[in-house]
């Protein structure tokens, strides 16, 4: 009898499944049901999950053309004390995020209180000057975010990056259920799993939370670059799920410091935008005076308080690499709590100290752009070959506040079906999180993505990644206990100069959009898509 | 509902319907051929060509094949059932997020066919059929799972000028064909669907006369050119709010309902004396018709003008 997992090997990293050669408790039920499973019958249930994926259209667009989301057939568990944690950790997360995005766009009291330079985010070219006078109606930034996790070599989930501008991935959570479901009936009735069906009501009633003062019933739209978009299908089926309308640019248009949408009826007043499309293509007014994608006078409707905008402009700063080094300060600081999901090691190569380390160590350390995302301008250095790095090298002494550097560390593996059997294969997790203003509630599960070729530890999509369902499963689990912070060193802001003053890096980010190129059809939206 | 949104669903609408009644047309005619050796090829061809509005080159004979080619199988040409369906599956792709989950699923199932290359591996007849089988599990879908909103009178608005429209480049190319053999108005007939009733409603009784009326003037066959400009009309007036005392705000009811009220009050000696100018004419209305929808409800999607980006 030939058993599925037969001549399974882990590799180095910690994989979830099996702890040598017998699987893990919360994966035992899966891997009963999979060893009885014969090559034959386990072929054509991968089959028929392919099909059906190309069927219903799910798919994203890499370069204009559509592709199925690969899904792997074998499902990722998560117990119910491991969920707990990342459930509170990612709360955390999100409140000091949206606490400190309100500190930067009003007293910067962190910069005082010597919490972060203020240099790292004046030099951010995310910040956005138009933030700073606009209010949120419920004070909510961040209605929607998406915290990279990873599982380092002991198992403990740490946190890779924060993305709260335009995160995406959360309707493959919804389709990759539905999908399993249908490939996996008996295991899947078998395991008490937590539902994720409740997202997009969340979604709607977060972002009606989140309308004008004064508006009872807020008419709430998603705002899509349109249909060559990456993540078109996942814009159009919230939309769907929420019964709202998905809107392109061309169907708002701004009056008196209103948005209206042209519908047959006329126009008709827009309250809460979901936007999917990037700050710099959002209003030509304010910023790339050559995008198509958004509506010429939103941010101005904004600051008269006649629209929402979610999630809010001038996010990024939070995203920005840098700024993810000083989270566990800021946590500490904004909350007096000990951070619950640890971040990972990261060297500044702005500090002189730190870019020095770097430089010695180029071949050993996984260095990134601070702004990069997608998995764009990533470099490993162990898999690197001597020019690049030395190419690298330059680009770094050139501008060291671009880069920070990483330890590799090995993301954990599941096993995946990859070439007719199972292989350990590196996933990543990217749990949601929606923010009414009351409860940040934290979508059970996530998108577990995984990257097929061997070795490989970017799991993007665009790098021909695929994704897996994330089973959480439900049960008592042990409370997670939130630690007091402990005193906080101040930092001694560094003796460079400080950064320049708003002014310039405006102007500069100005002149730099006079050199860009024009790209005027197809937005690409950042984020679309996570690093590693 | 959104103008673009609207747009969208009357596009579909007319795409669905074109693949159905271009698959009927090509059927009839290539059997036509097929039966009737007498027939030239190449001059029939290029009848067909014309009626469905495609330039046939000049400088060598037109062949069943490349008609085939250009009207069913050749995504690149625009006439062609495999470009029309890809054009309904773009427009049902721009308006996902109003569609029922199974009426996407039913456009896009089809659409698949296409580029998954099933669909060139069809022949005729078979490809004929199954386009007419997909065409109507898209209609039937929509029936029955479309609220009957805004959306679902533009949907069934598109579809009914279409029906119009192509009945018309079927009569022509029935009275063309032979010019009036009794076979090209039965398998006219055959290709709507309406050959029975048509039998049971003219009591055997088979001229070409009265094929002609029964596709024309039928208020109760679903296919006949007044049924569906009725429709039409019936669409527009509940998109309309508000009854109106007198006149037509709507230049495009204004348009479908003079064209029916001429076919239905002229004498029918008259309308079938020059079958294939009247139809042109009647090709011609949902033309215009379509243009004046589109001022009317879809002009909000204009795309925006801004003049900023420039220096």
């Amino acid at each position: 009898m030939h058993g599925t997992f037969d001549g399974y090997k882990p590799g180095a990293a910690y994989d979830e499944m099996f702890e040598g050669a017998t699987s893990r408790a919360p994966y035992a039920g899966l891997h009963d049901a999979f060893e009885d499973l014969s090559e034959v019958d386990l072929k054509s249930r991968v089959d028929a999950l392919a099909a059906s994926y190309l069927d219903q259209g799910v798919t994203f667009d890499i370069g204009g053309e559509e592709r199925a989301f690969p899904l792997d057939i074998l499902p990722r568990v998560i117990e119910p004390d491991a969920w707990a944690r990342v459930d509170v950790g990612v709360q955390q997360r999100v409140k000091a995020l949206e606490l400190f995005l309100a500190d930067v766009y009003d007293a910067g009291r962190a910069f005082e209180d010597g919490v972060i330079p203020r240099s790292v985010i004046t030099t951010s070219s995310h910040y956005h000057r138009a933030a700073a006078s606009i209010a949120p109606p419920n004070g909510v930034r961040v209605h929607v975010s998406g915290i990279d996790l990873i599982r380092d070599a002991d198992g403990e989930f740490r946190v890779l990056e924060d993305n709260v501008r335009v995160p995406s991935g959360v309707s493959y959570v919804m389709t990759n259920r539905r999908a399993i479901s249908g490939a996996l009936p008996e295991s899947f009735a078998r395991h008490r799993i937590r539902s994720v069906a409740a997202y997009p009501q969340r979604l709607l009633a977060a972002l009606r939370a989140a309308a004008p003062a004064g508006v009872s019933d807020p008419t709430v739209v998603v705002l899509t670059p349109g249909v060559y978009n990456g993540a078109y299908f996942e814009h159009a089926l919230l939309a769907r799920r929420m019964g709202v309308e998905l809107v392109e640019g061309r169907d708002l248009v701004c009056r008196r410091g209103r948005v209206m949408m042209r519908t047959t009826q006329g126009l008709a007043q827009v309250h809460v935008i979901y936007r999917r499309v990037d700050d710099e293509f959002l209003d030509p007014v304010h910023f790339r005076g050559d995008s198509m994608l958004g509506c010429p006078g939103l941010v101005n409707a904004a600051r008269a308080g006649n629209v929402t905008l979610a999630n809010a402009i001038g996010n990024g700063v939070a995203d920005d690499k840098l700024v993810y080094t000083y989270m566990p300060d800021l946590i500490r600081y904004y909350l007096s709590e000990e951070p619950v999901l640890r971040n990972v090691d990261t060297w500044r190569c702005g500090e002189p100290d730190h870019l020095e380390e770097v430089l010695d160590r180029l071949d050993e350390l996984v260095l990134k752009p601070v702004d990069g995302s997608g998995g764009k301008g990533i470099v490993i250095g162990p898999a690197a070959a001597v020019a690049e790095l030395d190419e690298l090298r330059g680009k770094i002494l050139e501008d060291p506040r671009s880069w920070i550097a990483q330890p590799v560390v090995q993301l954990s593996t599941v096993p995946t079906y990859v070439g007719g059997k199972m292989a350990p294969r590196h996933v990543d997790l990217r749990p949601f999180a929606v923010n009414d203003g009351q409860k940040v509630w934290v979508l059970p599960g996530g998108l577990t993505r995984v990257a097929l070729a061997e070795g490989e530890l970017i799991v993007n999509s665009s790098r021909g990644g695929g994704s897996k369902d994330t089973w959480v499963l439900s049960g008592h689990a042990a409370e997670v206990d939130v630690l007091p912070a402990k005193p906080r060193e101040p930092i001694t802001p560094s003796p460079q100069s400080a950064g320049p003053s708003l002014q310039m890096s405006n102007q500069q980010q100005q002149q730099e959009q006079a050199f860009a190129p024009d790209t005027t059809t197809t937005g690409v939206s950042g984020q679309e898509d996570g690093a590693c | 509902m959104l103008s673009r949104i609207a747009e969208s669903l009357f596009w579909i609408g007319r795409y669905v319907e074109r693949a159905e009644d271009t698959a009927r047309i090509l059927d009839v005619q290539l059997q036509l051929m097929l039966e009737d050796s007498s027939i030239d090829e190449d001059t029939t061809c290029r009848t067909l060509l014309s009626i469905m509005g495609v330039e046939a080159a000049d400088d060598k004979p037109v062949t069943s094949r490349a008609v085939l080619d250009l009207l069913a199988y050749d995504v690149n040409s625009s006439a062609s059932i495999a470009a029309t369906l890809a054009a309904a599956r773009e427009s049902a792709r721009r308006a996902r997020e109003t569609l029922s989950e199974p009426l996407w699923e039913a456009i896009n199932t089809t659409w698949r066919a296409i580029p998954s290359g099933r669909f060139r591996t069809l022949r005729p007849p078979t490809v004929f059929g199954w386009v007419r089988d997909r065409a109507a599990l898209v209609n039937g879908t929509a029936d029955a799972t479309m609220t009957r909103d805004e959306g679902w009178q533009f949907l069934v608005l598109g579809r009914s000028i279409e029906r119009a429209d192509m009945t018309a480049r079927l009569v022509a190319t029935a009275a063309l064909a032979s010019s009036g053999s009794v076979t090209a108005w039965t398998s006219t007939l055959r290709a709507c669907g309406g050959y029975e009733a048509f039998l049971r409603t003219y009591r055997g009784l088979e001229t070409d006369r009265e094929a002609a009326e029964f596709l024309l003037l039928d208020r109760l066959f679903p296919r006949s050119v007044v049924h569906s400009l009725s429709r039409a009309e019936l669409c527009l007036e509940n998109l309309e709010s508000g009854g109106q005392r007198a006149g037509f705000q709507n230049d495009a009811q204004r348009l479908l309902g003079r064209t029916r009220a001429d076919l239905e009050y002229r004498a029918l000696s008259d309308v079938v004396a020059d079958l294939p100018a009247e139809m042109e004419r009647l090709q011609q209305t949902c033309a215009a018709a379509t243009e004046a929808v589109s001022r009317r409800y879809f002009a909000g999607a204009e795309a925006t003008e801004w003049q900023g980006g420039r220096v």
